[in-house]
C-alpha cells in the first residue's frame, strides 16, 4: 500500500470562479509540487514545508515563467484525504490558468488522475468507509443537479440517520424479547405481540416510503427513458431535433425517411431524458425498414415514458391501432402536433379512440395526458415538463428535499428489510410463539445495517472494487 | 531420588472440564494423569443441585452428542427431570434435571476409575514445565510437565488447566473470611506464579451459592409444588428413554417479600461485595439476592425455589437466594419467606473468589496462543456453570489430542453449535464477569436446537473417535428415517372428501378446498403429526425422536429456510481466513484502537476479528481490501510464474 504512482487532477469545478484547486497525490507529490511552486523569493521549499501550513508564493513554468499567484499547502501522509502525500495549489480560479498549472504538474512527474480516483485512494487507505465511497461514486457519476444534491445528502448522512434511527428501533424491540426469555421472572411478555405489531407496522410504512422514493431516484439519477412512437411522417423527427436543438434526424415528409433509430440525451429542467426517435411504426414490405419496426416496439417496451405523436391533420388509422398495442399499460404522453395542414381531428376523438382499444390497459389509475405541439414553436416545452413531473413525482420534485433513494443496493436492502418485517408481522398474526419473532427482526436488522455500513457487507467491498476498475 | 512420570497428557482439576478433558484423552487412547486436591470431590457440585436448565440443557446434549460423559451420567442420577419452556417454540425447549449430587459424583468417579489409559491422582500440581523451542525467528514455550507439591515430575506432551474456583481460592460469609475452595476443600496455591512466570495473566471473579437448609425446618404446605414431567426425556442420545422413567422428587417455589428485601437493604453495609471487600467481578446473570434487591428495587418479590440436594441427605437448596451476608443476617432473611420461617440452615451461603484467566490468551481449541501444548477449560477461563465447563473440559481435551496426534483440531462455529457461541464469545469478547450460557447467546438458535444436537454434531464427535461405530450407525439410520418421512408426508395427499372435512372440523381446523399433501396440514397451528393419525393409514411406526424432527422441520420450514440463509451471510466472512502471518502495522488505515485489539487478538478469521470489541464494521472493510489486495497479488504473482 501506499506505492502507488503519483496523480494530479483539477479538484475544482472546470468553470471560471474565484478559486481553482489543483490537487497532487502520491509518493511524489511533494516532489512534483516543490517544481512548480516557489515562494515570492523565488525559493522552493516544499520539501521542507510543515504539513497543513498554507504558504504563499508562485507557480512557475521551467522555473521561470510565473504562471500565477498562489498558496500551496503541503498535507503529510496519512493526515490528507487519499491517506497519501498530498498537495494543493490555490490559484486564480481561470480554467486557463488550472489547466496550464496542472499541466505543469503532469510533465513534472504526475500522471493525470481518473475520475473518483482520489476517492478511490482513499477508501483504499480507509480514509472514507464503503458507503462514503458509494455516495462519493454517485457524485461523480450523477448526471445533474438535482441527482448531484441526493448524492450529497446522502453523503451528509440523512439516509445514514434515518436508517440508523430504524434499526435502534429494532434492535431495542428484540433485546426486550430476549432479555424476556433469559429472565422471564422479571421481564413478562404479555400484551407484547400487539405493541410490537403496532411498531413493526410503522417500520413498514416509512420502509415502503423510501422504497417508493428509489423509483423516482431512478430515474432523476440515470434519466428517463423516453421512446417517440408514432406512424410515419406525423413529424416525429421534427420535435425529436426541436428537443435536442439539432437538426439529427433527416427530416423529409416521404414517410419511412427515420430508418434506424436515434438516440439523444436531453436535458430539459431537472431532468435528463434519453429520448429515443424510432421509425414510423406501420407494416412495411422494406426489410430495412422492417427491423427498424421491430426495434421500435423492443424500445417502447423497456421505455420509462412513451411520447406519441399524432398528426391532427391526419385521421387515425389502422396504423395507429398498431401503435396502441405498443403503449397499452405505459406511461404515456400523447403529443397532438400541429402541422401546416387544416386539423381534422380533436383531442376528444382522440382521447376517445385510445380508451376505446385499449380499455382498462392503461398504466394503474393513470390518466391520459394531452398536449398541443408544433415542430415551430418551443412554447410547450414548459408545460411538458410541468406534465413529466406530475406524472413521475406527483408534481412535488423540487420542492420536496424528502430523502430519496437513488442507489439501487440501497433499494435492495430496503426490500429485503420490508420483507422480513412482513415476515414479523404474519408471525405475530398466526400467533408463533415470540422467540421466532426475533428470526426476521435480526434479518431486517442486518439488511438495514448493509446499507449504511454498520454491518460487513462483503459483497460490497467486492462491487467497490469493481467500479473502481480495481481488476488486475 | 525424584520420581519422573512419562504420560501424553496431564489433566489439572477434576471437576466437571477436567473429567471431560481427562476421559476424551483417555477414551482417544493417550496415556492420561488426572491431579485433583481431593479424589473425594470429583465432579463434585458445590452450587445448584441440577444439570441443564435454559441454554445449559443444549450444552449437555451437545457435549453428549460429540462423546463426551455428563449426559450419561446425570440419566443415571437425576431424581427429577423437567423440559422447560414448552409453551414457547422448540428452540428454546430446554432440559433440567435435579441430581443426586452424591451419587452424580461417586458415579463420575467410577467411570474415571474403570477408564483404560486413566490415572487419578490427589495432588496439588505447582509448577508448569516447559522450554523454549526455537520457530524461524522467534521462540516458541512448549509444555514439557508438570511438578506437584511432592516434587514429583510428570513429563508430558499437553497439560489441560482445569482449576476452576480453587485457584488462591477465598470464601466470604460476612466477616468471616475462609482461604479454602469450595465447601471447605483445600484451594491450590501454587499454581499462580508457576502460570504468571508463564507469562500468563490472571484476574479475579467470584461467585456465590445460598444456605442449604434442613428439610424438617421446612413448612412445604406454604410452597407451590413443582413435580417432574410425567414423561422424562434422558439427556443422552444413547440412553434409552424407557429405561430412565422413575419416580421423581419435587422442588418447590416460593417467593421473596418487603420484608426481606428490607433486612437486605439494612445490611447492605455488611455484604463483602458492597463493602469492598470481594475484589472478583460476580456474574450479573446469576445474581445474589443482595444484587437483585438493589437492581429490580422495583420488584416487591423475588422467586425462591426449594430443591432437594439428593435422595440420602435432608440438605435442601435454596435456588434464587445466593449471598455473601454475615450469617445472622442470612437466618434473619431466610426467615421471612413464607414456608421457612422456622428454617435452619445445614450450610451458609457464601462467596468465593479466585484467580482466573482472560480467555483472549486462547484459540477456539482453547490452547494457550503463547504456550503451545498448554490448554484450558472451564471456570479457569472465566466462565460460569458446570455445563460450560464441561463443554470447554471436552474441547480442550479432544484438540490436544489432535494436535498430539497431528489431526486437525476440532472448532465448531456459532451456526453449529451453543459449544462454538460459548466458546466464541470466550475467546473474542472482552468479558469482565464469569460468562454464563444464555438463549440470546446464540443468533441461530432455531437451527440450534436441543432436540437435534445429535444430528448436527455426532459426526464430528464420530470423527474424533469419541462416537462409537454402533452409536455413528444409529444417527445414520436416525436421519434416513427423518428424510423419508418428511418425503412421504409431502408426497402423501388426502382428497376433500366428507370424512376429512369432518375430521378437520372436529380438530377446529378449516376445511380443504383442493387435496391437500398431509406435510400441508402439519403447518397447521392447530394440527400434528399425531392429531393426523387417522388420515393417514400407511404410516409406520417411529420413535418420538424421529417424531419430533419430523413435525420441527415441517412446521417451521420457512423460519429454518430463513435462518439457514442468515447463516450462509455469517460463513462468509468465517471463512475468510487470516494468515497467522498477517502484520497489522502494515495496514496504516486501521485504527489505532483496532490494531491494538488485533494484535491482541490474533483472530482466526474476519468473522472472528468483526466480533472483537472495539474493531468497526469499518476496520473490517479495511481488513477485507487489504485481504483481497494481497490476493489479488499473490494470484498475479502465480500467472506471472505459472
Amino acid at each position: 500500500m501506499g506505492k502507488e504512482d503519483t496523480i494530479a487532477a483539477i479538484a475544482t469545478g472546470m468553470t471560471d470562479s474565484g478559486i481553482g484547486i489543483i490537487r497532487i497525490s502520491g509518493e511524489r507529490a511533494i516532489e512534483v509540487g516543490d517544481t512548480l511552486f516557489c515562494t515570492s523569493l523565488g525559493k522552493h521549499i516544499l520539501k521542507k514545508a510543515e504539513s497543513h501550513k498554507m504558504y504563499y508564493g508562485y507557480a512557475v513554468k521551467d522555473n521561470s515563467e510565473v504562471m500565477d499567484e498562489v498558496m500551496a499547502v503541503v498535507m503529510r501522509a496519512p493526515r490528507s484525504f487519499t491517506g497519501e502525500d498530498t498537495v494543493e495549489i490555490q490559484c486564480h480560479g481561470g480554467v486557463f490558468v488550472m489547466q496550464k498549472i496542472l499541466s505543469e504538474a503532469l510533465s513534472a512527474g504526475a500522471r493525470l488522475a481518473q475520475p473518483g480516483e482520489f476517492t478511490k485512494r482513499a477508501f483504499l487507505n480507509g480514509k472514507i468507509d464503503l458507503t462514503r465511497a458509494e455516495a462519493v461514486m454517485d457524485v461523480i457519476q450523477s448526471q445533474n443537479d438535482l441527482s448531484l444534491s441526493i448524492s450529497a445528502d446522502q453523503l451528509k448522512g440523512n439516509l445514514y440517520h434515518k436508517i440508523r434511527h430504524m434499526r435502534n428501533d429494532i434492535i431495542s424491540e428484540t433485546a426486550f424479547i430476549e432479555s424476556a426469555l433469559d429472565d422471564p421472572e422479571h421481564i413478562s411478555l404479555e400484551g407484547y405481540p400487539e405493541k410490537l405489531k403496532k411498531k413493526v407496522m410503522e417500520l413498514i410504512d416509512e420502509i415502503s416510503r423510501l422504497i417508493f422514493t428509489a423509483d423516482n431516484g431512478k430515474l432523476i439519477k440515470e434519466g428517463i427513458h423516453t421512446v417517440i412512437v408514432g406512424k410515419p411522417n406525423v413529424g416525429k423527427s421534427s420535435l425529436m431535433n426541436l428537443l435536442v436543438g439539432e437538426e439529427r434526424a433527416i427530416v423529409t415528409n416521404i414517410a419511412g425517411t427515420t430508418r434506424d433509430i436515434l438516440q439523444e440525451t436531453v436535458r430539459l429542467g431537472n431532468f435528463n431524458f434519453h429520448i429515443t426517435d424510432t421509425a414510423g411504426i406501420h407494416e412495411t414490405d422494406d426489410r430495412v425498414e422492417q427491423i427498424g419496426v421491430e426495434r421500435a416496439k423492443e424500445y417502447a417496451k423497456k421505455a420509462d415514458l412513451i411520447l406519441y405523436i399524432v398528426d391532427v391533420s391526419l385521421p387515425l388509422d389502422e396504423r395507429d391501432r398498431e401503435i396502441l398495442k405498443v403503449i397499452k399499460n405505459r406511461k404515456v404522453i400523447v403529443l397532438l402536433n400541429k402541422s401546416d395542414l387544416k386539423a381534422v381531428l380533436t383531442e376528444g376523438e382522440v382521447k376517445k379512440f385510445i380508451l376505446e382499444n385499449i380499455k382498462g390497459q392503461l398504466p394503474s389509475d393513470e390518466k391520459l395526458y394531452f398536449i398541443n405541439t408544433s415542430s415551430k414553436s418551443r412554447d410547450w416545452l414548459t408545460s411538458f415538463e410541468n406534465m413529466v413531473k406530475e406524472m413521475f413525482f406527483q408534481g412535488e420534485i423540487k420542492m420536496n428535499r424528502e430523502l430519496m433513494i437513488t442507489n439501487l443496493r440501497h433499494k435492495e436492502g430496503l426490500q429485503e428489510a420490508l420483507q422480513s418485517l412482513e415476515y414479523v408481522k404474519k408471525s405475530i398474526e398466526s400467533k408463533m410463539p415470540e422467540d421466532f419473532y426475533s428470526i426476521d427482526l435480526m434479518s431486517a436488522y442486518s439488511s438495514l445495517g448493509r446499507i449504511i455500513g454498520e454491518e460487513v457487507d462483503d459483497d460490497l467491498v467486492e462491487e467497490i472494487f469493481s467500479r473502481f476498475c480495481m481488476g488486475k | 531420588m525424584e520420581i519422573r512420570e512419562k504420560v501424553d497428557v496431564c489433566v489439572v482439576g477434576a471437576g466437571h472440564a477436567g473429567c471431560e478433558a481427562a476421559l476424551a484423552c483417555a477414551r482417544l487412547g493417550l496415556e492420561t494423569v488426572i491431579f485433583t486436591v481431593s479424589l473425594d470431590s470429583v465432579a463434585m457440585m458445590p452450587c445448584n443441585p441440577n444439570i441443564g436448565g435454559t441454554s445449559k440443557g443444549h450444552l449437555v446434549r451437545e457435549l453428549d452428542a460429540l462423546g463426551g460423559e455428563m449426559g450419561k451420567n446425570i440419566d443415571k442420577t437425576f431424581i427429577q427431570s423437567k423440559m422447560l419452556n414448552r409453551s414457547k417454540g422448540p428452540a428454546v425447549h430446554s432440559l433440567r434435571a435435579q441430581a443426586d449430587k452424591a451419587e452424580y459424583s461417586r458415579s463420575m468417579r467410577m467411570v474415571l476409575e474403570n477408564q483404560d489409559h486413566l490415572t487419578l491422582k490427589q495432588a496439588e500440581v505447582c509448577d508448569l514445565l516447559w522450554k523454549e523451542e526455537k520457530k524461524g525467528s522467534c521462540f516458541e514455550k512448549k509444555i514439557t510437565g508438570v511438578k506437584i507439591f511432592t516434587g514429583a515430575v510428570y513429563e508430558c506432551q499437553a497439560v489441560i488447566l482445569c482449576t476452576g474456583t480453587y485457584l488462591r481460592a477465598r470464601c466470604l460469609c460476612g466477616e468471616s473470611i475462609n482461604h479454602t475452595g469450595p465447601g471447605g476443600l483445600q484451594s491450590a496455591t501454587y499454581l499462580t506464579d508457576s502460570l504468571n512466570r508463564l507469562g500468563v495473566e490472571l484476574r479475579r471473579f467470584k461467585t456465590g451459592t445460598p444456605a442449604r437448609l434442613d428439610k424438617r425446618s421446612i413448612d412445604f404446605t406454604k410452597m407451590e409444588e413443582q413435580p417432574g414431567d410425567e414423561r422424562i426425556v434422558p439427556f443422552s442420545f444413547s440412553t434409552d428413554p424407557d429405561s430412565v422413567q422413575k419416580e421423581q422428587v419435587s422442588c418447590w417455589l416460593t417467593y421473596t417479600n418487603e420484608k426481606t428485601h428490607e433486612i437486605i437493604r439494612e445490611n447492605l453495609d455488611r455484604s463483602p461485595l458492597y463493602a469492598g471487600i470481594i475484589e472478583g467481578t460476580g456474574p450479573r446473570y446469576c445474581p445474589s439476592i443482595e444484587d437483585k434487591v438493589v437492581k429490580f428495587a422495583e420488584k416487591e418479590r423475588h422467586q425462591v425455589f426449594i430443591e432437594p440436594e439428593g435422595n440420602f441427605t435432608n440438605e435442601m437448596y435454596v435456588g434464587g437466594m445466593s449471598s455473601s451476608l454475615p450469617e445472622d443476617v442470612q437466618l434473619a432473611m431466610y426467615r421471612t419467606v413464607p414456608g421457612l420461617e422456622k428454617c435452619k440452615i445445614v450450610r451458609n451461603a457464601y462467596a468465593i473468589e479466585y484467580d482466573c484467566i482472560n480467555a483472549r490468551e486462547l484459540y477456539p481449541t482453547l490452547e494457550f496462543k503463547k504456550v503451545k501444548g498448554l490448554y484450558s477449560g472451564g471456570q479457569f477461563n472465566g466462565s460460569s456453570g458446570y455445563e460450560e465447563a464441561a463443554c470447554q473440559g471436552l474441547i480442550a481435551g479432544i484438540n490436544a489430542a489432535m494436535s498430539i496426534f497431528g489431526r486437525e483440531p476440532l472448532i465448531l462455529d456459532r451456526s453449529e453449535s451453543y459449544i462454538g457461541v460459548l466458546i466464541d464469545d470466550l475467546v473474542t469478547k472482552d468479558n469482565r464477569e464469569p460468562y454464563r450460557m444464555m438463549t440470546s447467546r446464540a443468533e441461530y438458535r432455531l437451527l440450534l436446537r436441543q432436540d437435534n444436537a445429535d444430528l448436527r454434531l455426532r459426526e464430528k464427535g464420530y470423527q474424533a473417535g469419541l462416537i462409537s461405530e454402533e452409536e455413528y450407525r444409529a444417527l445414520l439410520e436416525k436421519k434416513k428415517k427423518i428424510e423419508e418421512e418428511i418425503l412421504r408426508l409431502k408426497n402423501t395427499f388426502v382428497g376433500a372428501g366428507k370424512e376429512v372435512q369432518e375430521f378437520l372440523a372436529s380438530r377446529g381446523s378449516s376445511s380443504l378446498k383442493t387435496a391437500a399433501s398431509l406435510s400441508e396440514l402439519i403447518c397447521r397451528p392447530e394440527l400434528s403429526y399425531d392429531i393426523l393419525a387417522p388420515l393417514d393409514p400407511d404410516r409406520l411406526p417411529l420413535s418420538e425422536a424421529v417424531i419430533e424432527q419430523v413435525e420441527i422441520e415441517i412446521k417451521y420450514e420457512g423460519y429454518i429456510l430463513r435462518q439457514k440463509r442468515q447463516v450462509e451471510q455469517y460463513k462468509k466472512l468465517e471463512k475468510k481466513i487470516i494468515p497467522t502471518s498477517i502484520d497489522y502495522d502494515e495496514i496504516p488505515s486501521l485504527r489505532i484502537e483496532a490494531r491494538q485489539k488485533l494484535k491482541l487478538f490474533r483472530p482466526i478469521s474476519v468473522g472472528q476479528a468483526s466480533r472483537i470489541s472495539g474493531v468497526s464494521p469499518a476496520d473490517i472493510s479495511v481488513l477485507l481490501v487489504y485481504l483481497e489486495k494481497c490476493e489479488k497479488k499473490s494470484e498475479k504473482k502465480k500467472e506471472n510464474y505459472g
